[in-house]
């Protein structure tokens, strides 16, 4: 919605100048003046700290005393790091399952959830709205709670069901797959609610005349929904991917990436090696290759969304 | 943002024409099942974990397991409540996310407007920096972020946790969006009237804006309330945890104490579920909320 929002009043943006033009010397300050505090804190917390991460990167910085600069060293010492590609390969999996599952997940309720044909649907809307207000760690905990391998209420019904418990905690697949599963959880409450004003948004009377065609309930969701919610289906696939290659605090509370560093996320190993082993110029260098893998998600989807649209 | 780029095809016409009425019960039962077996799969994880905060001890482990506790008890909250601080824990939290609510809410504002209703190179450039924030969150940068916090003598202190959590792209993005839809004749008028240009903003533009305050309120008290990677950059001294902080510590530890856990977690949903009931319409509205996202 951002960018489609910019993208529109750039096309606009010229009518605009021209009326506005006459008033532009007179009021100058007063939108530095209004906007100051928040400029202050762009340099202060965005830029400041962005461009010392871009020069550590290239230096041998351990968080305090002085510095050297050490090259690429940090960048060719990463690509040849078993660790480093662990951690990045085992996020882009948790992005690669959990993103279609929260996109699934998500369009399905909001569009139960906007049905005639669903009774009770306000109770139900604050059921799936609650995991909101639960933040990371707690999410973890209850997930963490239910999935307990010797005492957890998942493994309890799979015993009574006669089989063996499964190593949730121990094995890291199985381990892997609840973070997918409490990550969704936690995920749909919002992802739900953005597709909810897109679904209201489709013309009744495409359903109509599709209904008078003869059209059952999957050709229209397929032929009439789908293509109607595209933007909005774009914004939720590009907002889960980014926020699941930033999963942190959730599994801190859910298995702290274990077991062992099976399941340790690229912000957990930047956090480790940057504060845990001190290696502040090594961890940069990490941050700035996920900053360019954010950016490249980004563009890609912008990409695709463009041609799409063209 | 729902235009239609395709049109829809039309399908082969099927024939097969119920009345109405049968259609409808025959549609509504299947659907209506589905949505409420989600519904349970949701509620699920949450209810269980309320349920065994209730538990004693011995009753947590003990098979075969019961959904309601069979003899309820509030030792853990007691047992949160006394030996873990949990008052403490929360009092720092609520401060935290009292005062930077009140301070982004302003500053977002007075953003917003700026960018919304003027017409500046710099004020457009500024605008995709803000957007831009998005693409670099503080997850990305944790040791230079550290670095900046530690070298303003922001380490350990409430103003680390508070000052640079104000700045929010969402919550300038919701005001400049809510300010561009405002007429500016309003503003010309009230020009013409001899108003000065802060006095127009918080005489008349603010306070017309109460439904974006209410709702970026909420989300930020959320935020902060939730939050977990700033407190733990900025907070070392055990005296100043956040809640989070404090319940992953307990999480963290050797042995999971989980009377105690579960309690305080509990305990620490509470004044999000409060502000929840009472400001719903607010958070659930979906017109604001398209879009947004932190």
């Amino acid at each position: 919605m951002a960018i489609t929002a910019t993208e529109n009043e750039r096309r606009t943006a010229p009518r605009q100048r021209r009326g506005a033009a006459p008033r532009r010397v007179s009021y100058r300050s007063a939108p530095l003046a209004l906007a100051g505090v928040n400029i202050v804190l762009f340099g202060v917390f965005f830029v400041w700290p962005g461009s010392l991460g871009l020069i550590y990167s290239f230096t041998d910085y351990t968080g305090i005393g002085t510095f050297e600069f050490i090259g690429l060293e940090n960048y060719r010492n990463l690509f040849g790091d078993p660790t480093f590609y662990q951690a990045l390969t085992r996020t882009l999996l948790f992005a690669a399952l959990s993103v279609p599952l929260m996109y699934v997940m998500s369009l399905t309720i909001a569009s139960l959830l906007v049905s005639n044909y669903t009774k009770g649907k306000a109770a139900a809307k604050i059921i799936f709205f609650f995991p909101w207000l639960i933040s990371p760690i707690v999410a973890g905990v209850i997930w963490r709670w239910m999935f307990g391998e010797s005492f957890g209420f998942v493994n309890y019904v799979v015993t009574r069901l006669g089989a063996d418990p499964l190593a949730w905690q121990t094995d890291p697949d199985l381990a892997l797959m609840v973070v997918v599963m409490a990550g969704t959880w936690g995920g749909t409450a919002f992802n739900m609610l953005i597709f909810i004003a897109a679904l209201k948004n489709v013309p009744r009377p495409y359903y109509e005349a599709a209904e008078i065609d003869g059209a059952n309930a999957w050709q229209r969701f397929r032929h009439i929904t789908l293509p109607s919610i595209a933007p909005t289906s774009f914004l939720v696939i590009l907002l889960s991917s980014l926020g699941a290659m930033k999963e942190f605090a959730m599994v801190q509370a859910l298995n702290g990436g274990g077991p062992g560093t099976s399941n340790t996320f690229i912000i957990q190993y930047i956090y480790e090696t940057g504060f845990g082993q001190a290696k502040v110029g090594y961890a940069s260098a990490v941050s700035m290759i996920l900053l360019v893998i954010l950016l490249s998600i980004a563009l890609l989807q912008m990409w695709v969304n463009r041609r799409r649209a063209a | 943002m729902s235009t239609v780029t395709t049109t829809p095809e039309a399908p082969k016409a099927s024939g097969s024409r119920r009345p109405r009425r049968t259609r409808e019960v025959a549609s509504t039962v299947p659907m209506s099942t589905f949505l409420w077996a989600l519904a349970a799969l949701y509620a699920f994880p949450v209810v269980w974990f309320l349920m065994s905060a209730f538990k004693p001890g011995s009753e947590l482990f003990r098979y075969p397991l019961t959904i309601l506790p069979e003899d309820p008890t509030t030792a853990g909250f007691e047992l949160a409540w006394d030996r873990f601080d949990f008052f403490l824990y929360f009092s720092n939290t609520l401060a935290v996310a009292v005062t930077t609510t009140v301070l982004t809410v302003m500053a977002s504002a007075m953003t917003g407007y700026a960018l919304a209703k003027y017409e500046y190179r710099w004020v457009k450039v500024f605008f995709v920096c803000i957007l831009a924030t998005t693409m670099l969150p503080t997850e990305v940068i944790l040791s230079p972020t550290f670095v900046v916090i530690r070298d303003l003598g922001m380490y350990n202190t409430l103003a680390g946790l508070v000052v640079p959590s104000i700045l929010t792209a969402t919550g300038v993005f919701m005001f400049r969006q809510f300010f561009v839809s405002i007429p500016d004749d309003i503003i010309e008028a009230a020009r013409i009237d001899g108003a000065r240009e802060i006095g127009i903003f918080f005489r008349i533009m603010l306070p017309m804006s109460r439904p974006i305050i209410m709702t970026l309120a909420i989300f930020s008290f959320q935020w902060r309330w939730n939050d977990y990677i700033w407190p733990l950059i900025v907070v070392g001294d055990e005296r100043k945890f956040t809640l989070q902080i404090a319940l992953r510590s307990i999480v963290g530890a050797e042995n999971i104490d989980w009377p105690l856990l579960l309690a305080a977690s509990t305990m620490s949903i509470v004044p999000l579920v409060l502000i929840y009931v009472v400001f719903q319409k607010y958070v659930m509205n979906e017109d604001l909320n398209a879009g947004l996202k932190d």
